[in-house]
Formats: C-alpha cells, sequence, structure tokens
C-alpha cells in the first residue's frame, strides 16, 4: 500500500528544466485562462518525474509558485492522489496488482518473489539501490493477469519466473520487453478465438 | 452469438492498427459531416430510439443525458466530459478502446459535443494508463492534422478541442463529480448532486460526462441507426457490450457481444470454460467488483444485461466479469475487495471512510476462522449503516460485495467461525430486566 509519508530528507531546491518548463505551459494552455490550477496535477507528475520518481517539498511549493495558487492546495493534491511518491523510491519501480482478480490467477506469487528477490519490504530499496516495489490496487488489465508496472509500463500474464527473469535484467540496468509474457498481442482470448475470425490475418 | 459483421469494435484486437488510415478503411469518419448536417435533434432523437445505455456501470439512457444539456448557450460554455478513469476491478474494455479504437473515440466526441453545445472536450485518463494516453494523444494529433479536429471540425462547421488530462492513481475518480474536482485541479471528492453537471460541472459550467465505450459506439449508431442497434438485445437493454472475463477461466479475454448473452456461453464459449470445469465453479461477480456476487445455481441461467441482472440481486455493472472456482477462499476473495474499498475511500463521508475499514478487518477475521458467529450478523449491519448514507455511490459499491457474500455463502462464513462467545443463552429473562445487572450477576 502506498505510504504518504513525507520523506525526512528534503532537497532545499527544486526548479524545472527548460524543456519541462516548456512542457508545463503548454499543459496550462490546455485549460481556460484563469484555471490554471487545473494543471497542478500534471505539473507535479512532471516534478516526480525530474526528481528520481518522487516529489519534494520543495517542488511543491515551487509549483504553488507557479500556478498562483495556495502551497496547501498543491500538498493536499499530492498527498490524495496514490501515484505521486513523496518519499524516494527505486529507479526502477515495481507496482504489483494484488486486487481481487489478479489474486485469483496468483499475484501473490509475484508478491513473493518481489520479497525475495528485491527486498524483504515494500518501499525499501533494494541492496544495489535501483529498485524498489509496491503492492498496489487494480490496474485496469485484469484479462492479463497477473500483472504488474514497472516505470510506466505493463508486463502481463506474468508467472514467479518470468517475473523473476524480468529483475534479473533490470539489476544489469537492462529494460525488458513490456507486454505479454505469455506471447498475447492484445487482451484476446487464447488459442480459442472465436469472433471477428476474418480480422485475424488481415 | 452477435455475428461479425454487427461487431463495433471490429479492431478489438489490433488486427489493423490503430492509426487514422486503416480506422477510415473501417468505416471512422466516414458521413461525419452528414450526420452533423442532420441536426441536434435528430442525433438525441435517433440515440434516444437506439435506447443506449450508458456503459460506465450506472446505466443511465445516454440520449436523455445529452437532452438534459441547455439548448443554447448563455453565458457560460458547455464542456464534454470523457470518463477514462478505468478502475473498476474485473474492468479492462476502455483501455482496448483507448490502445486501438481511438478513432470511434475521437469521432464520438466530435458529435457527442456538437450534440450538447460544447467546443471544449476533456478526458480524463487514469494516470497509469501512460501508454494507452500517448496513443490516444498520437490518434488526436493525426485528427488535428487531417482537419478533423479543431476549427470547422471535418467539415461540420463545429469548433471542438479535446485535451487529455491524467489522473493520478484515484479510483473515486470514475465518479463523475469527483473527476470534474479533480480536473479542476482538487482532490477528487464528489460533490453532493444536485445541482447535476448537465447544469452546474466542470467550472460551474453545463457538462455531460460519457464514459469511453458509450461515447465510441455513437458514430456506428447514427450510421447504420437507432433501429439497427435496438434489434439487438431486448428492448431497455439493446445493443453489443464489451464483456472482460477474468479471474479462474482458462482463457481470459475480451469480447464484444450481444446484450442479454447467457453468462454460461460467455464463460465457456468465448473464455474457454471454467479451471477444472463448470462443476468447479463456485461464483462469479458479474459486472465489476462493486456488484454482488451470483451462485453457482444463478450462472446456469442467468443472462447479461442491465435488468436481468438486477431481478437477481446484482447489477451488470461495467460487465467485468470475476470468475472464481471452488479452489479459492470465497471469504479471503471478498476481503481483498474490501480492502481495496478500504483503500479507495476518500475520506470525505464518516459512515464509507470508517466503514470500509470495519468491513475489511472483520472479512479478514472471518476468512481466518477468529471471528465470532455474532458478527456476521453485526458485518450485515455495518453494511446497511454505509449504503445510502455516503454522498457518492461508493457506499453502495463498497458494501454490496459484502452483502452478497453474506447473502450467498453465510452458511460457510458460520461453518468457519463457530465460536460463540454466549455459551447459553437465556430465553426465560423477562422483558423488562435491566441487561446490564444480568451480566453483572454472570460475571
Amino acid at each position: 500500500m502506498a505510504v504518504k509519508k513525507i520523506s525526512k530528507v528534503q532537497p532545499e531546491k527544486f526548479e524545472f528544466s527548460k524543456k519541462n518548463k516548456e512542457t508545463a505551459d503548454s499543459i496550462i494552455k490546455n485549460y481556460p485562462s484563469g484555471k490554471q490550477q487545473s494543471a497542478v496535477m500534471a505539473l507535479l507528475y512532471l516534478a516526480q518525474k525530474q526528481n528520481d520518481n518522487w516529489i519534494p517539498l520543495s517542488a511543491m511549493k515551487y509549483i504553488a509558485k507557479y500556478l498562483d495558487m495556495p502551497y496547501i492546495k498543491v500538498y493536499e493534491v499530492a498527498t490524495f492522489y496514490s501515484m505521486y511518491n513523496l518519499t524516494p523510491v527505486g529507479k526502477y519501480f515495481f507496482q504489483v496488482c494484488t486486487t481481487t482478480p489478479c489474486m485469483l490467477r496468483g499475484a501473490y506469487n509475484l508478491v513473493d518473489v518481489c520479497k525475495r528477490k528485491i527486498s524483504e519490504e515494500e518501499n525499501r530499496l533494494s541492496e544495489d539501490g535501483k529498485t524498489s516495489w509496491l503492492e498496489v490496487e487494480c490496474l485496469g488489465a485484469c484479462v492479463n493477469a497477473p500483472m504488474l508496472q514497472l516505470n510506466e509500463d505493463y508486463y502481463e500474464d506474468l508467472d514467479p519466473t518470468k517475473l523473476e527473469q524480468i529483475i534479473d535484467k533490470i539489476s544489469n540496468d537492462e529494460v525488458p520487453q513490456p507486454g505479454s509474457y505469455r506471447g498475447r498481442l492484445s487482451s484476446e482470448p487464447e488459442n480459442t478465438r472465436k469472433t471477428l475470425i476474418g480480422n485475424k490475418n488481415a | 452469438m452477435l455475428e461479425d459483421k454487427d461487431r463495433i469494435f471490429q479492431n478489438l484486437y489490433n488486427d489493423f492498427g490503430a492509426d487514422l488510415a486503416s480506422a477510415k478503411q473501417r468505416g471512422d469518419w466516414k458521413d461525419t459531416k452528414e450526420i452533423c448536417g442532420k441536426g441536434r435533434e435528430w442525433i438525441i432523437n435517433e440515440i434516444k430510439t437506439s435506447e443506449l445505455r450508458g456503459r460506465g456501470g450506472a446505466g443511465f439512457p445516454t440520449g436523455l443525458k445529452w437532452s438534459f444539456a441547455p439548448k443554447e448557450v448563455g453565458s457560460r460554455p458547455h464542456y464534454l466530459v470523457i470518463n477514462a478513469d478505468e478502475s473498476e476491478p474485473g474492468t479492462c474494455k476502455d483501455r482496448d478502446i483507448l490502445r486501438f479504437e481511438p478513432h470511434k473515440l475521437i469521432e464520438g466526441c466530435l458529435i457527442a459535443s456538437y450534440a450538447v453545445n460544447a467546443n471544449k472536450c476533456y478526458i480524463y485518463i487514469r494516470g497509469e494508463y501512460f501508454n494507452e494516453g500517448q496513443m490516444l494523444q498520437k490518434a488526436i494529433n493525426e485528427a488535428y492534422k487531417d482537419g478533423l479536429l479543431g476549427k470547422n471540425s471535418a467539415g461540420t462547421d463545429w469548433e471542438l478541442d479535446i485535451y487529455i488530462h491524467y489522473g493520478a492513481g484515484a479510483y473515486i475518480c470514475g465518479e463523475e463529480t469527483a473527476l470534474l474536482e479533480s480536473i479542476e485541479g482538487k482532490k477528487g471528492q464528489p460533490r453532493l448532486k444536485p445541482p447535476f453537471p448537465a447544469l452546474i460541472g466542470l467550472y460551474g459550467c453545463p457538462t455531460i460526462i460519457n464514459n469511453v465505450e458509450t461515447i465510441s459506439v455513437v458514430p456506428t449508431i447514427l450510421r447504420r441507426g437507432g433501429k439497427w442497434f435496438s434489434s439487438l438485445g431486448r428492448p431497455k437493454n439493446t445493443g453489443s457490450k464489451i464483456y472482460c472475463i477474468s479471474g479462474n477461466v482458462n482463457n481470459p479475454c475480451n469480447v464484444e457481444e450481444e446484450m442479454g448473452i447467457p453468462l454460461k456461453e460467455l464463460i465457456e464459449k468465448h473464455a474457454g470454460g471454467v479451471i477444472g470445469g463448470w462443476d468447479n465453479l463456485k461464483a462469479v461477480i458479474p459486472g465489476g467488483s462493486s456488484m454482488p456476487l451470483l451462485p453457482k445455481e444463478t450462472c446456469e441461467t442467468i443472462k447479461m444485461d442491465f435488468d436481468a441482472c438486477v431481478e437477481n440481486k446484482t447489477g451488470l455493472g461495467t460487465a467485468g466479469i470475476v470468475v472464481i472456482n471452488k479452489d479459492q477462499d470465497i471469504i479471503k476473495c471478498m476481503a481483498r475487495i474490501a480492502r481495496f474499498y478500504k483503500h479507495e475511500s476518500c475520506g470525505q463521508c464518516t459512515p464509507c471512510r470508517e466503514g470500509s475499514g470495519w468491513m475489511w478487518r472483520m472479512l479478514e477475521r472471518m476468512a481466518k476462522g477468529e471471528a465470532t458467529r455474532d458478527e456476521v450478523d453485526m458485518l450485515l449491519d455495518v453494511t446497511k449503516q454505509i449504503e445510502g448514507h455516503t454522498i457518492c455511490a461508493f457506499g453502495e459499491g463498497s458494501s454490496w460485495p459484502v452483502q452478497g457474500l453474506i447473502r450467498n455463502f453465510k452458511d460457510e462464513i458460520i461453518e468457519r467461525n463457530k465460536f460463540d462467545p454466549i455459551v447459553k443463552k437465556q430465553k426465560d429473562i423477562p422483558y423488562l430486566v435491566d441487561q446490564h445487572l444480568l451480566e453483572k450477576e454472570n460475571a
């Protein structure tokens, strides 16, 4: 479960890089004038990406000034949504879905692998300091269960052995191919497709 | 079974690719100008004829929803908001539409925006669907380049801009007013209704909110006629629907089928049957985790549409079918769902914030056999205290699955939790005795 605990170690200053500043300005333009507060979620996400996958307090203050809104409102948003990490996480951040549809297909076996190969507890960095893992709620790929999210990509149709291989690759700084690990291209039924047959080899 | 030519999502399995050229080959963006040329009244009436019901869970008639938008644009602009915050456990249909059929969605957005007088459309995608969002953005860029969006979209003389807004991992933002709060840059906590968003919604302006699947089927309905759509299924439960079948089946899949298809056919034919055979079936959650589960006897006969599900004390919801077989511990499964709701409660209303945690903890103990017999009734009482006492439907969503469990598997829970703290019930206590005095004597 995501812990909404603020990190004790905080960098003093945060500022968007030039490229992110441009992105931020173009995002703000998506909303009507005077409603720039709407961009807060996107900007927090940008800040998180820029700052090694977590959001320091200084970034929240910076965004509050950037959008001309009270700091507490940014803080509220950052602590409400579960995708914002308020403490450092690994460069490779595994999020294992364990909600019922995944659980039925053995998601807790994946959790055991994470416990063994990454760290005993959630939210704790592995020994080499590169990876951490977290149990999360439904990621919306139930048909391809069990699955996990590694940074922004979905790894689907897993089993413990395949996850072990993925983690081994990650520890060598190789990012494995995302997608299904049973060779499925989408959410079609394996081998027994009864619909849209005519399209199959189109 | 629905014939292949009647399936709306021809590219559900990505046989063709999602780009504009192949989408046009499949018939998207055909005659969009002529459709809009027939006028708002015609579009809304055609959707009413088709009896299309919202695919996001509640099943509200779409034509009726659109007709709530003010007829003329006053001082406030109108907005169209698409709900792609798909987080209901068991549901993954919108993901495939975003990935493989984005042009159906974009064309639907144009027609719907035209019908409700909106010049701006926001698509709220859950933050985890980052790659899917990128694919949609690519399709939107293609559409702009081809003159299908922007000023004079697709030659309809209508100006439309579509923007994507990413969520950040909050289930509650799938509730329409929480979604609006989230777009406004606040915590996603639902608003009190009324006022309904159709009059006071995003930034206080009239707003129509629809699910991805609902909007994506609109262009096809208008091209083939509302009568065609309503000829599928049965009255009030018309058309086709993407069913997601997950859990203990041999081939979990998404499939588009006619409304009202028997559940057994879906599982046996499309999903390759229950693991261990049909007799190994324990229960099925028919419509995403917030709908009460069905025992095996009902699964034999039930047809999957809105009204048939309600008759069987459950709901079609999002049509996310989760199959649970006898190898699983049903109480543990429901405890995990209760944990999901405990995690996702936004914390605004006390009954839901506290009650969802109570339900989770009680179910966890029941799964281990540590609860007392009386607690089963107490748990049912807790669910009744939550249901109907909250601002949004999350209260119902979190308590219904627990009620479904108790309704269908009470014996099993009691079998496991036999412990009875009151060893012998004193039946001869007169009516007006002070209970606490009695207890003191016993102690």
